[in-house]
Formats: structure tokens, C-alpha cells, sequence
């Protein structure tokens, strides 16, 4: 690692860097955010690699081109506030606090989150314990409810607006108890911005809910028939699930914009959710794109365990999927049955989860493809060093005299510029790799929970419906053998 | 495909019939070939117009349909139930779904497969059974009837070695059938509606509203319990993918939820079965029996619509009569005719409302025996599944 610590003149740094750094590559998680200390002094150092695009939704990773190998640690242990990773917190705490504070741009960017995060380290520590006895399973108190699903508005316009209820004795959150009103599009906005912060560093963000362009059709016009009462059911349902997931997801409940999402009473509009907006049109593209790259990227796979868990979840993945079609008939039959005996049909709850699941996987496998895509760059930057190597040694050997010495410099510098790139991908993509690993071990743990939980449920619904069917019949019986 | 009962079941209990032994009908062997059934028919009886105590012949369904024709064209029957021809039998869909599960689905497993084929196996032989049950009641039900036993074509039927050639009706035939039944109704129609045309008999006016009201009913509380059997075996059908991807799921685990998937999926399996019983009960007990006394009551109908039409002859007889009368011609033939319609319509109507308080009875009991059997079996299957549900959900709590 180069000892020269050279923090780059603001506005100086070299247009290469900019576009390097561009285009998704984000290789601090937002936590960062946490740390921020004085908002009122951003270091110098840290804004050009600040990748001010439209579309960020949310802060992005501070500083790329420091070298100091305790900012690197400092960074790193930001990202880690909630991991249970004992190794870090010696790193920590033998570390007087850095002279360069990372700073996030999100005091640039968005002037909202700079009023919470201005207490952040005082409740930094705090709550990092507290989230650490829960990633344990000590205390883990936040409980999420979404409920009161409301018709606001008229028409085309209208939307229905949840009740999302908080009760939690964190002290990251200002009150014990506390509700805001939410819209779908809200909750898609919260996904968004957790996606782009979190999914590419490696953590498994749960997926939101769908959308159903057919059933809000119906709901805004007004239609107060069974199906879409069901509808706006099964949507609350599924955005409560959706959230209790995310609470639960250590790293992510630090997250400001959760926080924000759950606690003020005003949110601004989340427009790039929209199905039809240049922002979802940029996300198909961005898809598309991200498709063939799976397809070309060959990646050498020097880690048996991440093979292994990805052939894992494959199967599952496919496993599910036929179990869900099949849950589906099955619901499918017992409405059929009960709209006939009048009786009531529960199977659908397993379908919900199943349907969960397949999409939870979904991110899982998303989440392995970024790995890729970092390790990818990784590639790149060592096959870009190689080659500059081989430039400068070849001008060596050359022996033109005056242009040499400058021509000389600016390989120099472009080599050191890009050994530093090498190390960090290399340092990113075992990040990424590790991050992905904990976080498939939670998802695993998780999982098992979710499903014995409700199963269990399931079929103790049955065994009630059963019973409930025996005391008809045993009422049944005597009034059969009455007849004459 | 050639399906033989040999074993001899007990005939369908949607009927109650009164022991009589001195004419024993029965079906004792069902042949399935391609698109006929041939039933053999075994008649055990001591009565003197046989050759033999013990005799049996083949008979095809037309055949059947043949006889309970002759009995429903035969005036001297005028006044009675005339049993409901059985059923046409019909394979189609069984041999439809059969045929599309061979067309095979490639995501199916071999052990699905052969699980659906054994439920479909098991489909056909049901329906076979039953066609088998309805021919057999239709004949036992003549058998026991003190009238109708005598019927000569009824001998005929069950003893005659060979073929009665009766082919099936050709389109002919069964458009005149059909229109028959329009010209029928349209009578009817016009009789009930004939004013002067007063119901003497208060007993035959309240059958007829009460028939009336119970067909429509039983034919709807037919078609509901059709439905619901039909639910339930879907729903029992459904079990086998899902028992096959849990287990699959569950072999592939490798951490605590194999065990559950693995318990699950055997779960599953014996809920279907039972499932799959539930289904077949009801459709026995309640089904059939609902589809049989619709046929039967349509049957009662059919009397009572012979009733009126005698009624109605009467009363133009009368008329013609009194017309006669007047005119001081023909009194005579008037007059005989009008003895003919009376002593008809009266011996229609005693031997109607002795059969329609038989028909009741023999309903009331039916429908008593079988509900009691419906009851207790729903008891008990609930119960099994009830059981073998507190069973795995113990096994599933008790893991780690």
C-alpha cells in the first residue's frame, strides 16, 4: 500500500476518476452516514470521489482514493455497526478517532437526513450494542404493523394510504411508539433506496411487495366488491411482512432511511417507483444489461462454498416455484370447495409465504451476482495494471530522451493509480464475499424460523377446521336419525 | 380396456327393497370392452314360468333401456312408478384424463405419475362399480314389485339365451323421443291449466305441488353435492404434487427443516388418501342417492302427469257425454266411453296413491339410512385427519 497519503486538491482530481468511480461503483455501504460527526465540515478529501448522480437515492460510499490503511479500517468498521464481528471492535477502540472523519455526501445531498444523523455518534454506540445483543437474540425489540388501509382520494388518483405502527424500546428511534401513514409507493421508494445502498456491498435485501396494476385498477374505481377487499388485504399483509423482514435485517434497521420511512410524518414522493417513469425504464435497461453481463462474465470460482450455496439456492429456487404452483391449485380447489360447503380455506397463507420466499431468493441470487460483478472489476483494474507495467517497460527499453522523463512520470503515476485500484478490488471483493457469506447464514436461520413458524400455523388451522367439522357432524348425526 | 368384477358387491343400498325370494335378480359379472359394458345377469327364482331355477344371460345397456321402454308404453302400467332406466355408462372423462396423463408432463415425477395414474385407476373402476350398481337396482327394484315382476317382456329380458336386438335408437328414434317429451309437457302445461279441471283428491294435490317443488329441489341439492365431491377430490388430487416437491425440498436440505419437509410431505400423502375417501363417500352416500331419487321422482312425476291425462279424458268424456246426451246421439258409445275413462282414471289413481305412499316411505328410509352413514364416516375421517395433523405438528414442535 502506497504510504503517501495524498488527499486530492478539491475539484482537481482527474476526470478519469470521476468516471471510473461512476456507474454503480459503490464500494462503502451508507452507514458510513452514521458516523458523521460535523456536517458543517466536509473534508475535501472525500468529494471527489462523491458520485453525485441524478439518480442516487440515497448517499453514496465517501472516499476511494484515501490510502491510509486506518481510514480503510475506520470505513470498514462503519459498515460493520451491527455485524457481530468481535474482531472489529479492538480495531476500533485501539483506534483514537481518525483525523479524517469519512464524511457522507449526504450532507450535500440531502438536507432531510442531515437533521437526524447530527446525534448519530452519540447514539452510535448505544445502539450498536443494543443491535448487537439482537443480532444475538437477546432483545430485539421493534415490532411493525401495518394496518388501516384508506381510500385517498378520487379516481385515477386515488391510492390507498396503510397505517404503519411502530413500538419499540430502541433508543436509535426518538419515541417508544409511534404511526405514519404510508402509500405503496412509499414502501417501494424505502426498497429502492435500501437496493442501491445495500445489495451491491453484498447484505440480502428483502424484497417489496409487487405490484398489481390490475387490482389498484380496481380499487381506485371504486369497485367495493370481495376481490378487492382482498386485494387491499393481501397487499397489507404483505407489506407488513415486508417490513418486519427489513426490521429485522441488522445492518439495515441502522439505515436513515428507514428510520425516516417509519418515523416522519412526511415523505417526500418516491416518482422513480413508477412503473411507467424514465427511472423504471432506466431500471429495465439497467436489467437487461445486467443479464447478458451474467452471461459473459466467467467467473473463476476459487471458493467452494460460494459454488455450493449458489447451487443451493438454484434448487430452491426451482423447488419452491413448483410448490408454489401447486399451493396455488390447492387454494385454488378449497375456495372451490368452500364457496360450495361454505366452509373457510387457509392454504392461502402458505402461499404467501411461498411466493416470499421465491422472491427473497430472488435477492439472495442478486446478491451473489453483484460478488460477481465486483470480483469482475477486480479483473479489470489488474488486467488495466498489467498493461500500463508493460508500457512503462517497454518505454524503458526505448530510448527516446527527451519526452522519456515526462512520458515516464505519467506511467508511474498511472500504474501506482491503478496497483492502488487492484488492491482495492481485490480488498472489496473479499469484503463482498464475506459480507455475503454472514449474510446468507442469518438468511438460512431466518428462513428455517419462517417456515416451521408457519407451518405450524398451517396446520393447526386445519386441525381446527377438522374439529370444527366433527362438531357439525356429531350435531348432524342425531338430527339424521331422527328422520322418519 | 377389459375390466372384470368378478367378486360379487352387495347391490346399491340407495334403495330399500322388500325381501322377496321367489324372484332373485342379479348382476353377477361386468365386462368392459372398448365402448359396451356387458352386464351378465343372474336370476334365481322358483317360479313355474321358468324352464330353469337357475339361469343368466348377457345384456347390454340398450337392452335395458329397451325393457324399461315396454314398461313405460305399457298402459296397464299407467298407475305405477315405472323405476328409472339406469344411467347410460359413461367412461369419457375418466378416459379422457387418463389419455392426458399419458400425454405425460415432463416436470412430473415418476412417483407423481404413478400416483395419479393409480387415482385414476381407481376413478374408472368407481364409475364402473356404479354403473354396474345402477343396472342391477333397476332390475331388483322390477324383481320386487308385485306387478311389474310379471311382465312377460321382464321374462323375456332376463331369461331369452340370446341377443335381443334391440339396437340403440338412431337419430330418428331419438328426436321422436325427444319430441314426445316437449308434446308432453306442453300437455301437461295445457291440462293443469284447463279451467273446470279440479284435483278431486286433495292427497293427489298436494303430491303433485309437493313433487313438483322436490324435484327442482333434489335436482339443485344434486348438482351442489356433485360439485362438492368434485372439489374434494381435486383437493385430494392436489396433495400428490405437493407431497412430491416437499419431499424433494426436504431431500435437499441439510439443516433442520429436512426433517419437517420430509414429515410434511408424508402428511400430505395421508391427507389425500383420506381426502380422496371423504370424496368417495359422499359421492356414494350422498350423490348417488340424490341422483337416484331425482330420477325417481321425475318417474313419480310421470305418474301423476298419467293420472291427469286420464282425469282430463274423463272429464272430455263426461262432456261428450252430457253432449250426447242433449243431442240425443250416440249416447251409447258416449256413454261406454265414459265408463271406460272413469273405471281408468279411478284404478289410475288408487294404485298411484298406494305407490306414491310407497315411494315416500321407501324415500324417507333411504334417505335416513344413507345420511346416518354419510354422518359417521365424515366423523371418522375427520377424526383420522385430525389425528395424524396433531401427530406431525407434535414431531415438528418437538425438533429444534
Amino acid at each position: 500500500m502506497a504510504a503517501e497519503r495524498e488527499p486530492p486538491p478539491l475539484g482537481d482530481g482527474k476526470p478519469t476518476d470521476f468516471e471510473d468511480l461512476e456507474d454503480g461503483e459503490d464500494l462503502f455501504t451508507s452507514t458510513v452516514s452514521t458516523l458523521e460527526s460535523s456536517p458543517s465540515s466536509p473534508e475535501p478529501a472525500s468529494l471527489p470521489a462523491e458520485d453525485i448522480s441524478a439518480n442516487s437515492n440515497g448517499p453514496k460510499p465517501a472516499e476511494v482514493v484515501l490510502d491510509d490503511d486506518r481510514e480503510d479500517l475506520f470505513a470498514e468498521a462503519t459498515e460493520e455497526v451491527s455485524l457481530d464481528s468481535p474482531e472489529r471492535e479492538p480495531i476500533l477502540s485501539s483506534e483514537p478517532s481518525p483525523a479524517v472523519t469519512p464524511v457522507t455526501p449526504t450532507t450535500l445531498i440531502a438536507p432531510r437526513i442531515e437533521s437526524k444523523s447530527m446525534s448519530a455518534p452519540v447514539i452510535f454506540d448505544r445502539s450498536r450494542e443494543e443491535i448487537e445483543e439482537a443480532a444475538n437474540g437477546d432483545i430485539f425489540d421493534i415490532e411493525i404493523g401495518v394496518s388501516d388501509p384508506e381510500k385517498v382520494g378520487d379516481g385515477m388518483n386515488a391510492y390507498m394510504a396503510y397505517r404503519v405502527t411502530t413500538k419499540t424500546s430502541l433508543s436509535m428511534f426518538s419515541k417508544s411508539e409511534f404511526s405514519v401513514k404510508r402509500r405503496f409507493s412509499d414502501f417501494l421508494g424505502l426498497h429502492s433506496k435500501l437496493a442501491s445502498k445495500y445489495l451491491h456491498v453484498g447484505y440480502i435485501v428483502p424484497p417489496a411487495p409487487e405490484k398489481s396494476i390490475v387490482g389498484m385498477t380496481k380499487v381506485k374505481v371504486g369497485k367495493e366488491d370481495s376481490s378487492s377487499t382482498e386485494f387491499v388485504e393481501k397487499r397489507r399483509a404483505a407489506l407488513e411482512r415486508y417490513l418486519q423482514r427489513t426490521v429485522k435485517h441488522p445492518t439495515l434497521l441502522q439505515d436513515p432511511d428507514l428510520r425516516q420511512f417509519l418515523e416522519s410524518s412526511e415523505l417526500p414522493r418516491a416518482v422513480n417507483t413508477q412503473a411507467l417513469s424514465g427511472a423504471g425504464i432506466l431500471r429495465m435497461v439497467n436489467k437487461a444489461a445486467d443479464a447478458v453481463n451474467k452471461m459473459t462474465i466467467k467467473m473463476n470460482e476459487s471458493d467452494a462454498w460460494f459454488e455450493e450455496k449458489q447451487q443451493q439456492f438454484e434448487n430452491l429456487d426451482q423447488q419452491l416455484r413448483k410448490l408454489h404452483v401447486s399451493v396455488e391449485a390447492l387454494v385454488c380447489h378449497r375456495k372451490e370447495l368452500s364457496a360450495n360447503t361454505a366452509a373457510f380455506a387457509k392454504s392461502a397463507a402458505m402461499l404467501e409465504l411461498l411466493s416470499d420466499y421465491i422472491r427473497l431468493i430472488a435477492a439472495v441470487k442478486g446478491v451473489f451476482d453483484h460478488r460477481m460483478k465486483c470480483w469482475q472489476k477486480w479483473e479489470d483494474a489488474q488486467i488495466t495494471l498489467l498493461k500500463k507495467r508493460e508500457a512503462e517497460a517497454k518505454m524503458m527499453v526505448a530510448n527516446k530522451p527527451d519526452k522519456i522523463q515526462q512520458a515516464k512520470n505519467e506511467i508511474r503515476e498511472e500504474i501506482e493509480e491503478w496497483e492502488a485500484k487492484v488492491q482495492q478490488g481485490e480488498r472489496d471483493f473479499e469484503q463482498i464475499s464475506k459480507t455475503i457469506r454472514k449474510e446468507v447464514g442469518r438468511f438460512e436461520k431466518e428462513r428455517v424460523k419462517d417456515f416451521k413458524t408457519v407451518i405450524i400455523k398451517y396446520l393447526e388451522s386445519l386441525v381446527q377446521t377438522q374439529q370444527q367439522l366433527i362438531k357439525y357432524w356429531e350435531a348432524f348425526l342425531p338430527e339424521a336419525k331422527a328422520i322418519a | 380396456m377389459p375390466l372384470n368384477i368378478i367378486p360379487h358387491q352387495p347391490s346399491c343400498a340407495s334403495v330399500d327393497l322388500q325381501g322377496d325370494s321367489s324372484l332373485q335378480v342379479e348382476i353377477s359379472d361386468a365386462v368392459s370392452e372398448r365402448d359396451k359394458v356387458k352386464f351378465t345377469v343372474q336370476t334365481k327364482s322358483c317360479l313355474p314360468h321358468f324352464a330353469q331355477t337357475e339361469f343368466s344371460v348377457v345384456r347390454q345397456h340398450e337392452e335395458f333401456i329397451w325393457l324399461h321402454d315396454a314398461y313405460v308404453e305399457n298402459e296397464e302400467y299407467a298407475g305405477l312408478i315405472i323405476p328409472p332406466a339406469p344411467p347410460r355408462p359413461d367412461f369419457e372423462a375418466s378416459r379422457e384424463k387418463l389419455q392426458k396423463l399419458g400425454e405425460g408432463d415432463s416436470s412430473v415425477t415418476r412417483e407423481e405419475f404413478a400416483k395419479m395414474k393409480q387415482e385414476l385407476e381407481a376413478e374408472y373402476l368407481a364409475i364402473f362399480k356404479k354403473t354396474v350398481a345402477m343396472h342391477e337396482v333397476f332390475l331388483q327394484r322390477l324383481a320386487a314389485h308385485p306387478t311389474l315382476r310379471r311382465d312377460h317382456n321382464f321374462f323375456v329380458f332376463l331369461e331369452y339365451g340370446q341377443d335381443l336386438s334391440v339396437r340403440g335408437k338412431n337419430r330418428k328414434e331419438l328426436l321422436g323421443g325427444f319430441l314426445r317429451n316437449i308434446v308432453k309437457s306442453a300437455d301437461e302445461a295445457l291440462i293443469t291449466g284447463m279451467s273446470g279441471l279440479k284435483e278431486v283428491d286433495d292427497f293427489f294435490e298436494h303430491e303433485r305441488t309437493f313433487l313438483l317443488e322436490y324435484h327442482t329441489r333434489i335436482r339443485d341439492a344434486c348438482l351442489r353435492a356433485d360439485r362438492v365431491m368434485r372439489a374434494h377430490k381435486c383437493l385430494a388430487d392436489d396433495y400428490i404434487p405437493i407431497s412430491a416437491a416437499l419431499s424433494s425440498l426436504g431431500t435437499q436440505e441439510v439443516n433442520q427443516l429436512r426433517t419437517s419437509f420430509l414429515k410434511l410431505a408424508e402428511l400430505f400423502e395421508r391427507l389425500r388418501k383420506l381426502e380422496g375417501r371423504v370424496a368417495s363417500d359422499e359421492d356414494l352416500k350422498l350423490s348417488d342417492m340424490l341422483r337416484y331419487y331425482m330420477r325417481d321422482s321425475q318417474a313419480a312425476k310421470d305418474l301423476l302427469y298419467r293420472r291427469l291425462r286420464a282425469l282430463a279424458d274423463y272429464e272430455n268424456a263426461n262432456k261428450a257425454l252430457d253432449k250426447a246426451r242433449t243431442r240425443n246421439r250416440e249416447v251409447r258409445p258416449a256413454e261406454s266411453h265414459q265408463q271406460l275413462c272413469c273405471q281408468r282414471f279411478e284404478r289410475l289413481s288408487d294404485s298411484a296413491k298406494q305407490e306414491l305412499m310407497d315411494f315416500k316411505s321407501r324415500r324417507v328410509s333411504s334417505f335416513r339410512k344413507n345420511l346416518i352413514e354419510l354422518a359417521e364416516l365424515e366423523l371418522k375421517h375427520a377424526k383420522a385427519s385430525t389425528l395424524i395433523l396433531r401427530n406431525t405438528l407434535v414431531a415438528l414442535k418437538g425438533e429444534p
